[in-house]
C-alpha cells in the first residue's frame, strides 16, 4: 500500500499509529450491550400495526379483539393517543420560509400515506403476544391512488396531503453569477455542452442492528430515561421533550452499543415517542424492537433524486458553466432533516473543478406515497458527485479527450488553496492532481487503456472499462453561521470535557455519539498525544445525556474534525491550568515551563520537573494551589468550526462486462483518499472499505423498488441485495496527506468519502466498457438485466 | 419476523414421522434443515400449527453406492452431498450443484430432501436431480414407493407426494464417464439462481434441466433431442427455453430469462463436452 506517512509531523507520537480498536473485543465476542440486550423485568412490549396501503383513508380502527389475545395489556388506535402529542414529529430543517410540512404524528389518524405508516399499536407481556394481537386489530381503509413517480408527483395529479393543495414541499435555488446572465452566456458561447439525466435510486440504509427502544419512567416525579439505538441522543432528548411536552431536564437519553446507522438513526422516530409516552401513561417500562421487515419500510430511506445536469465548456474542455435541476423525493412526510439533504449537495455539483461564477442550481422536492427519505451515508454529496463525475465523462466523450485528462484540465490548482469557490465557500486545502496521479499509478491506468484497446474489438464478448471519479467531501458539519444561512434549526458545534482524575487517569467526555466508528480508540489517542500519557489510561465517555449533557452527535463525517478537535482543545485548557499549578510548585514563571512527555520542566533545568500525575493530585487535594485557582484538573470546550473540512481524492475502477449476460466483474478497485492527518490509519482504511462497498452497492446491487400501487417489493434481504463479502472485490487503498489548515490536528474526516467516490467510478467504468456498443448510460443499480437492456437499446437505436 | 404460535414434536424415525403427520393432518409440516420453511413462517406466509422435526432422524443421512445408482438419504446435508467421494465419482454434477446452494451456513443446515420436497423451481438440487434422471423414494402409511423426478414436480411448490408421505431417499443413476456442466447465474453468491442450467453428455445421450425457468424445474428435452439429432451445441442451446414458462421478477424480464437460458445452456454443454 502506498501511504504517505501521516505521523511525520508529530512523530514519535500516538497519532498516526494503527492501534487496534479498543471497542472490538466486546463487539466480536458478543459482550457489547445493545438496547435489545437489556433485561428489564416487567417491561411491556410495543408492536405497531402498519398500513398495507400506500395511500388510503382510515374509515375504522377497532382494537377490541386485540385486547382478548392472551398477554395483551392495551391496544390503541392513532385517535386514542392523539392527546399525548404536544407537537407533531419534528423537522429541524425548514429550508425555505414557505416550505410545506404536513403534520406528522406517531400514529396516523385519518389517512395513511405509505406502506408501513403506523395506524395502531399493542402493549403486551411479550413481543410474540404483541405481534399476534396485531392480527386481531380490525382496520378498514378506503384505498386511494399511490404516487411513486417523482415527475407524476410534481404534476399534482394525485395529492398526498390534500390540505397542502400541492405535492411540492419547496423549491430552493442557488444561483451564482459573476454578472447577470452569466450562466446563459456560458452555454450560448460554449464550444461543448452536455445535458444529462441521472436517477439516484432509493436506498435502504440497512444498519446491521435494526432500531430498538426502551423507555424507563421513574416511579416519582415524571423523569424518564430513554434507551435507543440512535446516532443522536442529544438531539433526541430535546425533540422528545418538545414533542411530548415534558421538561427537557426530565428526559435522559442513552444510546448503548449501536450497530450502525449510516444516517438512518439520525432521526426522531414514532416508536421512540410511542415508547416514552406509553411508558409514562402506564407507569412501566415499554420497549420496542424493530423487525427487519419493519426496518425496510418504517426506517428512513436514502437518495431518491432525479438529476438534470448541464455542463458548458470551452474548446479545451475547461468548464465555463453548470446548470442543475433536481427533483427530490421526500417520501410521505418530512422527517428530521429530510428537506435539507439535497442542499448538502447543492454546493458540490462543480466537484473538484475550477468553475467561474456561472452556476445555477435549483431543487424542487415532492411528497410521494413512499417511506420518508432522509440522510444516508453522504447525504446529498454522493448524489452531487455522481452527477458531476458522470457528466465529466460525457463531456470527455464530447471533447474527445481521455476522462482523466479532462479532469486534469479542470482540477482546482494546488497552489490556489485555500480556494474561494464560486459559491463563496472556501475550500481549505487539496492536491487533486496528486491523488489522481497516485490512483492512476496504482491502478495501472495506462496499461489498462492499452489492454482495453486490444480487447474491446467488434464482437468481443467481454469488454473492459475504466472509471475515474474525483471528489470533494464537504464535511465537518458545520460552522453554525453557515447552518443559519441554510435555515437549519441548530448549530454545528461540538463539546468535549477532559478530566484528569486524582490518580492521573483521564476521562474524556464527548458529545460525539459513536455507533461503529471507533471514537473511543481515536479520542483516547488524541488525548494521549496531547497529554503525554498512554491511551490505556484514558477512558472515553459518551452517548448518555446525563454523562455528556452537551453534544450534537455523529453524522456528516463531523466527529473527528469537530468533536475530536474539541477534545484536543480541552486538553490544551487542561495543560494551561496544570502549568499554573506546576509553576507554583516549581517556583518558576509559567513562561519558563516546557510541557513534554507528560511533565512540566523548567527550561534549562531538567531536574526541576513535575509530572501531570503529581499535578493532578495537587489539584485534587487543593492543599497548595496558586491563589484564586479552582481545585481539580478539568476543562470543557465547545468548539464551533470556522469552516467545513474538505477531504478529497480519486477513485478508479476497472471492470470487465460479459456482453452475453450483462454480468459485471470488478477487476480492480483503487481508492486514494486524502482526509488530512490520520489519527488512526487502521480506522481510516476500515471507513474507506465500508464506504466503498456501500458505493459499489448503490452502483451494482441495491434499490428500494416500489410497484405502481406503492408496495415495497424489496422488503426482505432476499430481494434487497446488500452485497456480501463474496460479492465485492479487493479494495486497494492509498492516501495522500494534505492537512487541514483550519484545525490544530490537521484532520478532515473520512466517514463518507468511500461512498462518495465509489458509485461514479464504477458506473463510469461500466459505461466506458460498453461505449463501443453505443451505450451512453446504464441506470443504477447496473444489474445484469439493466446492462443487458442498455446494450440492446443501444444496438437497436438508429446509428 | 416473529412466527405465529405452533406446536413442536420430534420424530425419531421415518415411521414415526409418517404416523405423526397422519395424526396431525394438513396443518402439520415436516421440519428438516428449516432453511425454506422457517423464513416463510417468520414472515407469517406459512403458519403450520404443528412442526414435526425430522432433523434428528440420523439414519436418513447417508450417501451409499447402490450398484447402478447412488442412494442419498433425504436428510443428508448439502455439505455432505458436496463433499461425498461416492457422488464426486459417480455423479459429480450433483456434488458440484450442492456446492452452489446458499452459503456455508445454509449448506451445513439445509438438506437435499428438504430442498427437493419444497420443490422451489429456483432451487438448484431439484433441477440437478431432474437432469440426472433421479428417482425419489417416498414413505407413507402403506410403505414406500418410487417417483421418477420427471413425474414429481406438479406445480409451484407442489409435488406428487401425498400429504401423508415423506421423502426418504434420492437415487441418482451413476454417470461415470459423462461430461457435465452446471451454470448458476445470480447477482450475489448466496442467492437463488436467476437462471441455472444443469447438463450432462455421454456418448449420444444428454440431459439438461433448468432452474427458475417456470413454476417447476424444467427438463429441457428439446435440447437433448436436438443434440441426439446431431445439432451443434449452439443450435441445440437455441432450444433451451422450448419447454420453459418463465416469469418476470425484479432480476429478470421474460425475454432476458429466455436469453440467459440459451447462453447458459450453451456454456453448460460446452463444459459437458470439454
Amino acid at each position: 500500500m502506498t501511504t504517505t506517512d501521516a505521523t511525520t509531523a508529530t512523530a514519535p507520537g500516538v497519532i498516526g499509529q494503527r492501534l487496534l480498536r479498543r471497542e472490538d473485543p466486546a463487539l466480536l465476542t458478543g459482550e457489547a450491550k445493545f438496547t435489545n440486550d437489556m433485561h428489564v423485568p416487567g417491561a411491556l412490549h410495543l408492536a405497531v400495526l402498519r398500513s398495507p396501503y400506500a395511500h388510503a383513508r382510515i374509515t375504522k380502527v377497532d382494537v377490541s379483539a386485540a385486547l382478548q389475545v392472551p398477554g395483551v395489556r392495551a391496544a390503541y388506535s392513532g385517535a386514542d393517543l392523539a392527546d399525548l402529542w404536544a407537537a407533531p414529529m419534528p423537522c429541524a430543517w425548514p429550508v425555505t420560509d414557505d416550505m410545506k410540512n404536513p403534520p406528522h404524528h406517531p400514529l396516523a389518524t385519518d389517512k395513511v400515506c405509505y406502506v408501513g405508516d403506523g395506524v395502531a399499536c399493542v402493549l403486551a407481556d411479550s413481543d410474540t403476544a404483541a405481534h399476534d394481537a396485531l392480527e386481531a386489530i380490525d382496520v378498514e381503509y378506503e384505498a386511494l391512488e399511490a404516487v411513486t413517480d417523482l415527475e407524476d408527483a410534481l404534476s399534482d395529479r394525485v395529492l398526498v396531503h390534500e390540505d397542502l393543495g400541492t405535492n411540492t414541499s419547496y423549491t430552493w435555488a442557488l444561483k451564482v453569477e459573476e454578472s447577470e446572465g452569466a450562466v446563459d452566456r456560458a452555454f450560448a458561447e460554449a464550444a461543448h455542452t452536455v445535458s444529462e439525466r441521472y436517477v439516484q435510486q432509493r436506498l435502504i440504509p440497512m444498519a446491521m442492528e435494526p432500531r430498538a427502544v426502551l423507555s424507563m419512567p421513574q416511579p416519582f416525579g415524571g423523569d424518564v430515561t430513554l434507551y435507543s439505538a440512535t446516532q443522536v441522543p442529544h438531539i433526541l432528548k430535546v425533540m422528545t421533550a418538545i414533542t411530548l411536552g415534558i421538561g427537557e431536564h426530565q428526559v435522559r437519553v442513552v444510546a448503548p452499543s449501536v450497530g450502525g446507522g449510516f444516517g438512518s438513526k439520525l432521526n426522531v422516530y414514532a416508536e421512540e415517542l410511542l415508547c416514552v409516552a406509553l411508558s409514562r401513561k402506564h407507569g412501566v417500562p415499554v420497549r420496542w424492537n424493530e423487525t427487519r421487515s419493519e426496518n425496510t419500510m418504517a426506517t428512513i430511506h436514502g437518495r431518491g433524486q432525479i438529476q438534470h445536469i448541464e455542463l458548458a465548456a470551452d474548446d479545451n474542455g475547461k468548464l465555463t458553466g453548470i446548470r442543475v435541476r433536481l427533483i427530490g423525493d421526500m417520501g410521505a412526510y418530512l422527517q428530521l432533516v429530510t428537506p435539507g439533504i439535497p442542499l448538502l449537495g447543492a454546493f458540490l455539483y462543480a466537484g473538484v473543478y475550477d468553475l467561474p461564477k456561472a452556476y445555477d442550481f435549483e431543487c424542487t422536492s415532492v411528497f410521494t406515497t413512499m417511506t420518508p427519505t432522509d440522510a444516508y451515508r453522504g447525504a446529498g454529496r454522493p448524489e452531487a458527485t455522481y452527477a458531476i463525475e458522470r457528466a465529466m465523462d460525457a463531456l470527455a466523450g464530447e471533447v474527445g479527450v481521455d476522462p482523466l485528462e479532462l479532469r486534469r484540465r479542470n482540477f482546482i490548482p494546488t497552489e490556489s488553496y485555500p480556494y474561494e469557490a464560486f459559491s463563496g465557500l472556501t475550500y481549505d486545502s487539496a492536491n487533486h492532481d496528486g491523488a489522481a496521479t497516485m490512483a492512476a499509478e496504482m491502478l495501472g491506468y495506462d496499461e489498462l487503456r492499452a489492454r482495453q484497446a486490444e480487447q474491446n474489438v467488434d464482437g468481443a464478448s467481454k469488454r473492459i472499462g475504466i472509471g475515474v471519479s474525483s471528489y470533494f467531501e464537504m464535511c465537518g458539519l458545520a460552522p453554525s453561521r453557515v447552518l443559519a444561512s441554510l435555515n437549519y434549526g441548530a448549530g454545528g458545534w461540538e463539546a468535549a470535557t477532559v478530566r484528569v482524575l486524582p490518580t492521573s487517569k483521564v476521562q474524556v467526555v464527548t458529545g460525539s455519539t459513536p455507533h461503529g466508528q471507533g471514537h473511543e480508540t481515536s479520542w483516547s489517542m488524541i488525548a494521549a498525544e496531547k497529554l503525554g500519557i498512554a491511551p490505556e489510561d484514558i477512558d472515553v465517555l459518551h452517548s448518555d445525556t446525563a454523562v455528556s449533557p452537551l453534544g450534537l452527535d455523529t453524522y456528516g463525517s463531523r466527529s473527528l474534525p469537530v468533536g475530536g478537535v474539541a477534545v484536543a482543545m480541552a486538553c490544551d485548557k487542561v495543560i494551561d491550568k496544570a502549568k499554573q499549578i506546576a509553576a507554583h510548585q516549581l517556583e518558576a514563571s509559567p513562561d519558563d515551563l516546557e510541557f513534554a512527555g507528560g511533565a512540566f520542566t523548567v527550561k534549562g533545568s531538567p531536574d526541576r520537573t513535575m509530572p501531570l500525575a503529581a499535578i493532578a493530585f495537587e489539584a485534587f487535594t487543593a492543599h497548595d494551589l496558586p491563589d484564586g485557582l479552582e481545585p481539580n484538573l478539568e476543562a470543557q470546550v465547545t468548539y464551533d468550526p470556522p469552516n467545513f473540512s474538505w477531504p478529497f481524492g480519486t477513485h478508479m475502477c476497472a471492470v470487465e462486462v460479459d456482453v452475453d449476460t450483462g454480468e459485471i466483474e470488478i477487476l480492480k478497485y483503487v481508492a486514494i483518499d486524502d482526509c488530512g492527518v490520520q489519527v488512526n490509519p487502521l480506522i481510516v482504511d476500515g471507513q474507506v472499505h465500508g464506504g466503498v462497498v456501500q458505493g459499489i452497492a448503490q452502483a451494482l446491487y441495491e434499490e428500494a423498488v416500489y410497484d405502481t400501487d406503492g408496495n415495497l417489493t424489496t422488503s426482505t434481504l432476499a430481494e434487497y441485495l446488500v452485497p456480501a463479502a463474496s460479492d465485492v472485490p479487493p479494495i486497494t487503498t492509498g492516501h495522500t496527506v494534505t492537512p487541514s489548515p483550519t484545525n490544530q490536528l490537521g484532520v478532515k474526516g473520512v466517514g463518507e468519502a468511500g461512498t462518495i467516490g465509489a458509485a461514479p467510478a464504477v458506473i463510469n467504468a461500466v459505461v466506458d466498457a460498453l461505449s463501443g456498443l453505443g451505450v451512453r448510460d446504464v441506470p443504477m443499480p447496473a444489474s445484469p438485466l439493466n446492462v443487458w437492456n442498455a446494450i440492446n437499446h443501444a444496438q437497436e437505436a438508429p446509428k | 419476523m416473529i412466527p405465529a404460535a405452533f406446536d413442536y414434536v420430534r420424530a425419531g424415525s421415518a415411521e414415526e414421522a409418517v404416523s405423526l403427520i397422519a395424526e396431525h393432518g394438513e396443518d402439520a409440516k415436516f421440519l428438516a434443515g428449516g432453511h425454506s420453511l422457517l423464513p416463510l413462517m417468520k414472515l407469517r406466509l406459512a403458519q403450520p400449527t404443528v412442526l414435526i422435526d425430522i432433523g434428528r432422524v440420523n439414519d436418513l443421512s447417508y450417501v451409499r453406492d447402490g450398484g447402478d445408482h447412488v442412494a442419498i438419504g433425504a436428510l443428508t446435508r448439502h455439505m455432505d452431498v458436496e463433499t461425498s467421494d461416492v457422488l464426486r465419482e459417480h455423479a459429480p454434477l450433483l456434488a458440484h450443484a450442492a456446492s452452489h446452494v446458499g452459503d456455508p451456513q445454509v449448506r451445513h443446515r439445509g438438506t437435499i430432501g428438504g430442498s427437493i420436497a419444497h420443490a422451489d423451481p429456483a432451487s438448484d438440487l431439484p433441477a440437478a436431480t431432474l437432469a440426472l434422471g433421479a428417482t425419489y423414494v417416498v414413505q407413507g402409511p402403506n410403505g414406500t414407493r418410487e417417483i421418477a423426478a420427471a413425474d414429481f414436480y406438479e406445480g409451484f411448490l407442489t409435488t406428487s407426494m401425498a400429504a401423508d408421505e415423506m421423502l426418504t431417499e434420492i437415487r441418482v443413476p451413476k454417470m461415470g464417464g459423462a461430461g457435465w456442466g452446471f451454470q448458476k447465474f445470480n447477482r450475489r453468491a448466496q442467492d437463488w439462481a436467476i437462471v441455472g442450467v444443469a447438463a450432462w453428455r455421454r456418448n449420444g445421450d444428454a440431459g439438461v434441466a433448468l432452474v427458475n425457468m417456470g413454476s417447476v424445474p424444467i427438463l429441457a428435452s428439446s435440447v437433448a433431442s436436438a443434440l441426439a439429432g446431431g445439432a451443434s451445441i449452439d443450435d441445440a442451446a437455441e432450444q433451451a427455453a422450448a419447454e420453459a414458462d418463465p416469469q418476470a421478477d425484479l432480476n429478470a424480464s421474460v425475454e432476458y430469462r429466455i436469453h440467459l437460458a440459451k447462453v447458459l445452456t450453451r456454456r453448460a454443454l460446452e463444459a459437458a463436452s470439454g
